[in-house]
């Protein structure tokens, strides 16, 4: 049943959006490791999930908002069929600061010792023109996990097909990049890693 | 499907594009044995999605009237997919879109599948004419409002109003002609399609001077010269499946090659002003599902109106 959904969620995803997947210097296989792109769509994850070949697709968890994807169908979406971290970014934002959980702990727990995780380092939604400066997220999580591979992806046009504020998709061909894999050097500071990351998703660009 | 299958003209037709297939096969790999280059392995590409166009043609004519229309939907819906994916839309386009994708080009192929010619007619270039900028402007963004407007308009003129005559072929009522309308429909697919190809191989073989070079770099007076000449004798010498006759069948032919050149040179245009080469990737060595039906949008509402006109 979980398989059958997952393969519907593959195909509308697919009508929606084609299936245009480009690979520059990284081939997928179960390695876990750390997808990071440019956030501009409550459906990125979906497209990038659906962009990975199904024996790597179930190993690789989606971080996503837990105010967006735990309401209705969407929470049985995101818990059963996409097995996603959900970041509870409104429930601890009222929580004073020395009660708040480090969401690195949450996404350390949904590593674990097989998953590989989907992220996305601006830690908001942009207009699709622009990439944000990331958060330290992704530098942080290097760090705690040095044997992992952080492999930068950049969506295309995938803004187009739902924008901020709407709730129905429409179709337009998006794409998804996956660039060559990279880690946090030793002794490099945490900006410079940052400003490396997100040159390596405005790298894909050009593609 | 069994009426389909007794046809012998419909057969005699298959039978013909399964030789030609064949015949191109056989030549694309002896070239490819002789010579190896970009062009070659492209040629062979073609002709395998030739395979799986032709062989997807052919199923959905056999489910009768119905799967023709379902595989003209699926057609338009991708190719207005390929479209809109060029053309600078802005966030408050959207329910626009959300109405032209999922309301108004079902619409259009329900009314071809009932039959509702009076509706089918107008319900694009009438009714969805006047719905997108209103709801467009309801939205209130004026930026560029008259370039959006429009550029979604042409969309649903090219990819859906158009395509979709191709399949309402099979509503006109033909005095003796009942019930063999598929043969129309193969008649105007195998002489746009051959006309494609013929273009391109005298193109190939013989193009010196270019048409019209900025827009469309391969097509060539030889290529069009030739292509018309050849796929004219081809709509020609297949007289015997449809309502004409011979002569009429050539003029038939030669409206359908000369409205499927401007077709392709059009949208060629229009990849042009956009900067692409092809308008997607979805069939192999073609491009995009627009870059293989340019020709059949220009073409088919005019063989329809035609055919309308002086045969019904």
């Amino acid at each position: 049943m979980k398989r059958a959904i997952a393969a519907g969620v593959v195909g509308i995803a697919r009508v929606l959006a084609g299936g245009n997947v480009r690979r520059i210097g990284f081939e997928p296989d179960e390695r876990q490791r750390i997808y990071f792109a440019n956030h501009t769509s409550h459906l990125d994850f979906v497209l990038v999930w659906s962009a990975l070949p199904r024996a790597v697709r179930v190993l690789t968890r989606p971080v996503a908002a837990k105010d967006y994807w735990e309401r209705g169908l969407r929470r049985y979406l995101a818990r059963e069929v996409f097995n996603a971290v959900l970041v509870d970014r409104v429930g601890q934002a009222i929580l004073p600061a020395s009660q708040r959980e480090d969401p690195i702990h949450v996404l350390l727990e949904g590593l674990g010792e097989r998953h590989s995780l989907i992220f996305f380092p601006e830690g908001t939604r942009g207009d699709g023109t622009q990439i944000a400066q990331f958060k330290s997220g992704l530098y942080r999580l290097g760090k705690e996990r040095p044997d992992l591979e952080l492999v930068p992806v950049y969506i295309d046009n995938l803004n187009r097909v739902l924008p901020k504020g709407e709730f129905v998709p429409v179709p337009m061909l998006a794409s998804v990049s996956f660039g060559a894999p990279m880690r946090v050097e030793n002794g490099e500071e945490k900006p410079d890693f940052l400003d490396r990351a997100r040159r390596a998703i405005l790298e894909l660009r050009r593609w | 499907m069994v009426t389909f299958l007794r046809d012998r003209e419909t057969l005699w037709l298959f039978g013909g594009i399964l030789a030609v297939l064949l015949v191109a096969t056989i030549i694309g790999q002896l070239l490819r044995l002789r010579i190896r280059n970009a062009v070659i392995d492209n040629l062979n590409a073609r002709i395998r999605a030739w395979w799986v166009m032709s062989a997807v043609f052919a199923l959905s004519l056999l489910t009768g009237g119905i799967g023709s229309v379902i595989l003209f939907a699926l057609l338009s819906f991708f190719a207005l997919r390929e479209f809109i994916t060029l053309t600078p839309t802005r966030p408050a386009d959207h329910a626009a879109l959300f109405w032209v994708f999922f309301v108004i080009t079902p619409l259009q192929y329900w009314l071809v599948g009932i039959q509702w010619y009076g509706l089918f007619a107008v319900l694009i270039p009438v009714y969805a004419f006047l719905f997108i900028p209103s709801r467009i402007a309801m939205s209130g963004d004026a930026q560029g409002f008259l370039e959006r407007s429009a550029k979604i308009q042409w969309g649903l003129m090219v990819c859906v109003y158009c395509v979709s005559h191709a399949p309402a072929l099979l509503m006109l009522h033909i005095p003796g002609f009942e019930g063999k309308n598929a043969r129309l429909l193969l008649f105007l697919v195998v002489v746009v399609q051959m006309s494609d190809v013929l273009q391109y191989v005298w193109g190939k073989l013989a193009g010196r001077h270019k048409i019209a070079p900025v827009i469309s770099p391969n097509k060539t007076w030889e290529g069009f010269i030739g292509g018309v000449a050849t796929a004219t004798l081809l709509g020609a010498s297949l007289w015997w499946a449809t309502p004409f006759s011979m002569q009429q069948a050539a003029g038939m032919a030669l409206v359908i090659t000369i409205m499927g050149f401007l077709g392709g040179l059009t949208m060629s245009a229009i990849k042009r002003d956009s900067g692409v080469k092809d308008y997607g990737s979805l069939i192999e060595g073609h491009g995009g599902v627009l870059d293989r039906i340019d020709s059949l949008c220009f073409a088919g509402p005019i063989f329809f109106h035609l055919t309308r006109y002086f045969f019904t």
